[in-house]
């Protein structure tokens, strides 16, 4: 047999069968179900009386429209609460595991898979939410799906799919101080463009990648999908067998060392043969951000905003010239330096453990400026947990922060969570697109260390002058 | 779903790159539990002021391009959320056919399940079909999906290419769910050798 990449072994382990046209019925390990994609799909199979076929490779969990806010009070917003009232009669009608909103298990699916053990290396895991590509953190192939393909999982355990085409990604070397994953993913997706990725799944290899932990690898993972990726992989290594072991749907004792043992095979065999490949250094990238409104307009923190009269294509000029507009910067200005209102630490990009570890130790010792809102929503109810046992929510409290209950939260403006018109946020999340975090609000995208310095100091800052 | 063979229709010239399904359908508008009804939320922020007016310059604001079938746009169209609630918008709205230089891939899967066509064709190519669909009811294209050819207004005919699945599914408005569970016999197979062959697998059962 030819080379083959981690891809090709996890994505040939999964064929069921090969029809005509090179389409394959793709075998799927894992189906995580949240309220916002699934009710249409649920409600498909009820009318077309089809059940839904492995419950037990099946998990729900609310996240994208819950307040963090009491949970013990009513949800507020009747939509809302009709959807995720809505996810609650699905998972009993339909047998599916379910970890409710006052479960400590609750949280941000893309944080409770792999905290969980149901996202385990090899896997095909899928997820009617494009982030699910931060599976693949784990070594597993994980992509998000429309609601339709949400309906056909339900019903097949399977997908119709075409094989991607494989792209590396290495980076080598020593991240510098206050350099985090995500300005190694930031600066990935600076290079190639929010297209790059398109048709391929990127694997994303070399000494920095493998020399992260899984919460920064996952941080990679997650916005493979703002490079236009179907999905991220990293190979599966000790770290990733430490990571998984012990973890409640893992396997155990002995099951467990067989799975290390066919794990270890997930890795591209020498020679194997990439479509694209594209190489990073660590050392040449700093503390980076992002100015406008697609995840692609990376900079420097000590760089200044582009000037669209350099643009010689007329219609990206004119889309530089409307960022700069929505966004209200000038060409040429310094992009530390600007004022910010609003300072969010969260969503499935940024919300692990690590994450909040990372922007405490910024935070500690000082306050947030006067007339910043700064929020810290953790991932799950076992990282709140997890931090306040290691006194972080102290740290992020004495210093003005909000210290929430686990969900997707001002990520994406579906809850009531969401900026206001004209507002500023620094952001650990994942998209600046306009209206993102809510209409007319203005997101800026960096690491959660450079969240914290931003809160402090009630400004874009490089996060070096506080180290 | 409906079938898609022949369409003749009005086209909304929209010459931006990259436009995501947050602009397609913002956030705040999925939390309904229903397919339809989203056409009034499409491209809501480029189409409604703050106090719910309508921008008089935005396309599909302006006559005849309320009435589009059709939808022409630069590089990348519908990157970001796999949000399947953005192709409901746009068929809510009345487009059955996307055409653009490029595509992001959970979008252009969407579509098809959605009954809309999604065409790749050459930005130079898109932007003479935009010069068609400013002449508003005049520059009507038809997309022959049989033939696999747009046909300009003035009869030129320009191919494209179409994955034949696909094509097939669309033709003839079947739901792909149908299909792949005359292969529950393969499925079960692969589940049961794998079941041996990997016996530390692990199932989700919460007590």
């Amino acid at each position: 047999m030819a080379a083959r990449t981690l891809f090709d072994k996890i994505w040939d382990s999964h064929v069921v069968e090969r029809l005509e046209d090179g389409t394959a019925i793709l075998y799927i390990d894992r189906h995580l179900v949240h309220e916002v994609t699934s009710p249409q799909a649920f409600e498909g199979l009820r009318v077309s009386g089809r059940r839904l076929r492995r419950p037990d490779a099946t998990i729900a969990v609310v996240d994208h429209n819950v307040p963090t806010s009491d949970r013990t009070l009513p949800i507020e917003e009747p939509e809302s609460r009709n959807q995720i009232e809505t996810l609650e009669r699905n998972v009993r009608e339909f047998g599916v595991p379910y970890f409710p909103l006052l479960s400590e298990r609750q949280g941000i699916v893309h944080v409770v898979g792999p905290e969980q053990g149901i996202s385990l290396p090899g896997m095909t895991i899928v997820c009617g939410d494009s982030h699910t590509s931060t599976h693949g953190a784990m070594g597993a192939l994980a992509f998000g799906i429309g609601t339709s393909e949400v309906e056909h999982v339900m019903a097949t355990q399977t997908l119709l799919q075409k094989p991607a085409r494989n792209m590396k990604v290495v980076v080598e070397g020593a991240l510098g101080a206050g350099v985090t994953a995500k300005d190694v993913m930031l600066a990935i997706i600076g290079t190639i463009g929010t297209a790059g990725g398109t048709g391929y799944v990127i694997e994303f290899a070399g000494s920095t990648i493998r020399g992260l932990d899984m919460a920064g690898r996952m941080t990679i993972c997650n916005m493979s999908i703002e490079a236009g990726a179907r999905a991220g992989l990293v190979a599966p290594d000790e770290t990733t067998f430490d990571y998984v072991r012990g973890r409640p749907f893992a396997p155990r004792g002995e099951a467990f060392e067989q799975a290390v043992a066919y794990w270890k095979t997930l890795v591209a065999d020498e020679g194997a043969q990439y479509d694209k490949i594209v190489e990073l250094r660590a050392e040449d990238i700093p503390p980076v951000l992002t100015w406008g409104t697609s995840p692609e307009t990376v900079i420097p923190v000590s760089g200044t905003v582009p000037d669209p009269a350099a643009e010689s294509d007329e219609a990206k000029r004119a889309q530089l010239q409307r960022m700069l507009d929505y966004m209200g910067l000038e060409a040429g200005q310094r992009i530390a330096g600007v004022p910010v209102d609003v300072v969010f630490i969260g969503s499935c990009t940024n919300s692990r453990i690590e994450d909040l570890r990372s922007a405490a130790a910024i935070v500690a010792g000082r306050h947030v400026a006067p007339g910043v809102r700064a929020m810290v929503v953790p991932g799950s109810g076992i990282v709140k947990a997890q931090a306040e046992r290691e006194g972080l929510d102290r740290v992020f409290l004495a210093a003005g922060f909000e210290w929430r209950e686990a969900g997707c939260s001002m990520c994406l403006g579906m809850n009531p969570d969401r900026l206001t018109p004209g507002q500023r946020c620094a952001s650990t999340s994942n998209r600046n697109f306009e209206g993102r975090q809510g209409p007319g609000g203005r997101t800026h995208l960096l690491s959660p260390a450079m969240a914290a310095a931003a809160a402090v100091t009630g400004h874009l800052t490089d996060v070096r002058e506080l180290i | 779903m409906d079938k898609f063979t022949v369409l003749t229709a009005i086209a909304a010239p929209l010459p931006e790159a990259n436009i995501d399904t947050d602009k397609i359908i913002p956030a705040r508008f999925l939390k309904t539990t229903k397919r339809s009804g989203l056409g009034v939320h499409a491209f809501d922020g480029m189409r409604y002021n703050p106090d719910g007016s309508e921008k008089p310059d935005f396309v599909l604001n302006r006559e005849p391009y309320r009435k589009a079938g059709i939808l022409i746009t630069h590089d990348n169209l519908g990157c970001g959320s796999s949000r399947e609630h953005a192709p409901w918008a746009l068929l809510d709205f009345g487009i059955r056919c996307v055409i653009a230089p490029s595509f992001a891939d959970i979008f252009f899967n969407n579509c098809f399940k959605n009954g809309i066509l999604p065409i790749r064709l050459p930005r130079e190519i898109c932007d003479a079909l935009m010069d068609d669909a400013r002449l508003g009811a005049n520059g009507r294209l038809t997309i022959d999906l049989e033939r696999q050819v747009v046909v300009r207004p003035d009869g030129e005919e320009i191919a494209f290419e179409i994955d034949p699945l696909r094509k097939h599914l669309l033709l003839e408005g079947l739901d792909d769910i149908g299909q792949t569970m005359q292969h529950e016999e393969a499925i079960s197979g692969f589940e049961a050798a794998r079941g041996r062959a990997q016996p530390w697998r692990t199932r989700i059962v919460i007590d």
